[in-house]
């Protein structure tokens, strides 16, 4: 029962999460239309004649006839790149493209200061904001007259810094003296702030000021880096390496860890496949091994591996191998089993023997099976490499992330990622190449 | 002499759930060396399990086969099999299809080749040797099939609907081949058809078969498929003699059609 209720609270929060999203998700949507809109115009000046798939009669209901537009590809990555670019205040875009940014650069506000005897003086605070990564010095203040006295403070972009302005007053606060307006709004200690143009400045409950400029719409770079951040980053690592290891050596301990677990998987998957797929006692003996061990994700394995085998490359193959024996022997038992009666039949009236058949027949029509799962294999094996190496590992693409992470280096880790990505889908594009150049009557027969 | 002979053959199949079906129940039959015997009869009256039983694949309840004086026990070369469609090997172009049974004996490229290239010429596929079998369309995939048979020198050939799934344009096409290859090799062909036209036009021999069980109904023996191999397919069909036989087993299957719905309403 408690269990529920709790749930039930997570699930509140959770949409909630989505609600306080949907505007922007309904703009984008509205914006894909926007542009469709706009597409259909312009294509209407460039082709004004109409094209074949424009004189179907049924202009719905024939998905097979829907192929990917190109141009709406182009535009969607392109406008992915601006957003990111906007959103960091990346030096790739024209300035009006950024949204308003974090405040930099000198402002000044006033506080009224009470001192003790109920008397009151004004005084001009100077703030100098600094961006990330640079340093300055609060700007000289000049002490001005009354007990209270003129201030400078320095402050990073997206920080804030408290300002104890009675250091240089005649009356401090111990003596009893407080801050009772801003720019000459009265405030409060503990209540709201004011917002003095290029930061918000409010009373603490202790009575110091505390003063945060305006951080505008763009992401901090520890959040989001801008591109550029992200592409100086990769020139860097590729040369300078990251963690006494470079860029090709990461990725490639992690494709040398998939490419051995995956063939170590094959090698033992497929014939345990097809014993599987020609004995009913082999298939009695490990069906109901192969299909419990194939719901288990390999991820949930990764404790057990580094318990036994330690966090060097033998437990990770050991994981990779399991993440792939599974699929490799289902896909070669339904390959073996697939085989239509009649191609069998045909062979063994044409004189062949079962050997014959087993070589000529059988294992070539498992191959395309054999494909479709070691095409999956492959992504399962690049998944799980990333995610052991996020555990525990010395070198790897997933363990780089996982290192710069911990160090808030926000750029590495995005390039990781978008890496990681990059050799996914190059995995998946081989293997589909492959598989069209060495199984090309695949889905066919 | 090979002719092959069947004696009270007889096949039950034992259901999963209990009870059985007797799908042939003492076919005697014998065919001469070169003679081509069609088979009709309503559907389930077991053709295809008579014609699988001759073939080795499945072994008979009761009966013997016989071929040249041997048993049949099991399949072999000497009885080829035309499938009705999918039993090609995708994976191999059409040369390596045709060519399967000579490789498969250990024959050399040099023993077959010539005689494979003229099978290919003969079922007019001679440009598509090197072509895949998944870019041939269904006729021409029957005809690799036929030549991939008749590259096996096999003494009885057993087809099962081979043209069931063609256009009927193609189908007449393949028929005068049937015909043209049967006079030309001189094999003993067995053929199941589902239409009584193509089982008069290329049959010497007809057996009408009867359900439950399975059973011969009648033969005919035809003159059609002599004239046949002169002439023009469509002038046999129009021929007063050929329209009457074809009425009258269009009825017999007719009345054994009624029959088994008859049965099944009063069941
Ligand atoms: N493997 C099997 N197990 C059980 N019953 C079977 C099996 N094969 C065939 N039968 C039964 O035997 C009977 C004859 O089947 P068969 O396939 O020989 O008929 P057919 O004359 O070839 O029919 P069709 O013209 O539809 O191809 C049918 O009643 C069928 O249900
Ligand atoms: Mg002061």
């Amino acid at each position: 029962m408690e269990l529920i209720t709790s749930l039930a609270g997570e699930l509140r929060t959770v949409l909630g999460t989505v609600l306080s999203a949907a505007p922007f998700i309904i703009g984008y949507v509205l914006l894909i239309l926007g542009t469709l809109a706009v597409w259909k115009v312009i294509r209407q000046f460039l082709q004004p004649r109409r094209d074949y798939s424009a004189l179907k009669t049924v202009t719905f209901g024939d998905e097979s006839a829907v192929t990917s537009n190109t141009v709406a590809s182009v535009i969607s990555i392109a406008l992915i790149f601006v957003l990111w670019g906007a959103f960091t205040g990346s030096k790739l875009l024209p300035g009006f493209l950024h949204v308003p940014g974090a405040f930099t650069g000198e402002g000044s506000f006033t506080y009224t200061a009470q001192g003790p005897d109920g008397s009151t003086d004004e005084a001009t605070v100077m703030v100098r904001v600094f961006p990330a990564g640079s340093e300055a010095d609060a700007p000289e203040a000049a002490l001005g007259e009354g007990f209270a006295k003129d201030d400078g403070l320095a402050v990073q972009a997206y920080r804030s810094e408290l300002l104890r302005f009675d250091d240089n007053d005649e009356f401090t606060r111990d003596d009893g003296a407080s801050v009772v307006a801003i720019d000459g709004r009265p405030v409060e200690a503990g209540g709201p702030g004011v917002d003095v143009g290029f930061a918000t400045v409010n009373v603490t409950g202790r009575g110091t000021l505390n003063i945060t400029p305006d951080t505008g719409w763009q992401m901090e770079p520890i959040w989001l880096p801008a591109p550029e951040a992200v592409w100086s980053q990769l020139v860097k690592i590729s040369s300078d390496g990251f963690r006494n290891s470079t860029l090709a050596e990461h990725l490639g301990y992690s494709l040398f860890r998939v490419i051995v677990g995956f063939l170590l998987g094959a090698i033992v998957g497929i014939p345990l496949g097809y014993a599987m797929g020609l004995s009913d006692w082999f298939r009695g003996w490990f069906d109901p091994i192969v299909e419990f061990m194939r719901p288990v994700p390999p991820l949930a394995l990764i404790p057990l591996v580094i318990l036994w085998a330690g966090i060097g490359e033998v437990g990770k193959i050991i994981l990779l191998f399991l993440a792939a024996l599974w699929i490799m022997a289902i896909a070669a038992r339904s390959g073996v089993s697939g085989v239509r009666i009649s191609k069998v039949h045909a062979a063994y009236s044409l004189g062949a023997s079962k050997w014959q058949i087993m070589r000529h027949v059988i294992i070539p029509n498992s191959l395309p099976d054999i494909f479709t799962g070691a095409r999956v294999a492959m992504g399962v094996c690049w998944g799980t490499v990333v995610a052991a190496e996020l555990v525990a590992a010395e070198k790897g693409a997933g363990m780089m992330i996982m290192v710069a992470s911990k160090f808030q280096s926000t750029d590495i880790v995005i390039m990781g990622i978008i890496l990681i990505g990059v050799v996914g889908f190059s995995i998946d594009m081989l293997m589909r190449w492959a598989e069209r150049i060495l199984v090309p009557w695949k889905g066919r027969g | 002499m090979s002719d092959l002979d069947i004696q009270k053959l007889s096949m039950r199949f034992d259901l999963p759930g209990g009870g059985s079906v007797q799908a042939l129940k003492d076919v005697t039959l014998t065919l001469k060396e070169g003679e081509l015997l069609s088979v009709l009869g309503p559907s389930g009256c077991g053709k295809t399990t008579l014609l699988n039983i001759v073939a080795g694949f499945l072994a008979p309840t009761e009966g013997t086969i016989t071929l040249g004086g041997k048993k049949v026990t099991g399949p072999s070369a000497e009885r080829g099999m035309v499938f009705q469609q999918g039993a090609l090997f995708e994976w191999m172009d059409v040369r390596d299809n045709v060519s399967f049974g000579p490789r498969m004996r250990g024959q050399k490229p040099s023993q077959y080749r010539d005689e494979v290239n003229h099978l290919l010429d003969v079922v007019g596929l001679g440009d598509f040797k090197e072509k895949a079998i998944y870019e041939l369309s269904g006729g021409m995939q029957q005809r690799v099939a036929l030549a991939r048979c008749l590259a096996n020198h096999p003494d009885v050939i057993l087809m099962d609907e081979p043209l069931g799934a063609l256009d009927a344009l193609t189908r007449e096409k393949m028929q005068g081949l049937v015909l043209k290859l049967w006079k030309e090799t001189g094999k003993t062909i067995i053929l199941i058809t589902h239409s009584v036209e193509e089982a008069l036009l290329l049959g010497e021999r007809l057996l009408v078969m009867a359900p439950r069980p399975g059973r011969i109904h009648k033969e005919y023996r035809l003159p059609f498929a002599e004239t046949g191999v002169t002439q023009d397919l469509r002038q046999v069909k129009k021929t007063a003699e050929f329209g009457a036989v074809r009425e009258e087993i269009l009825g017999m299957i007719w009345d054994m059609e009624e029959e088994i719905m008859g049965r099944q309403e009063g069941a």
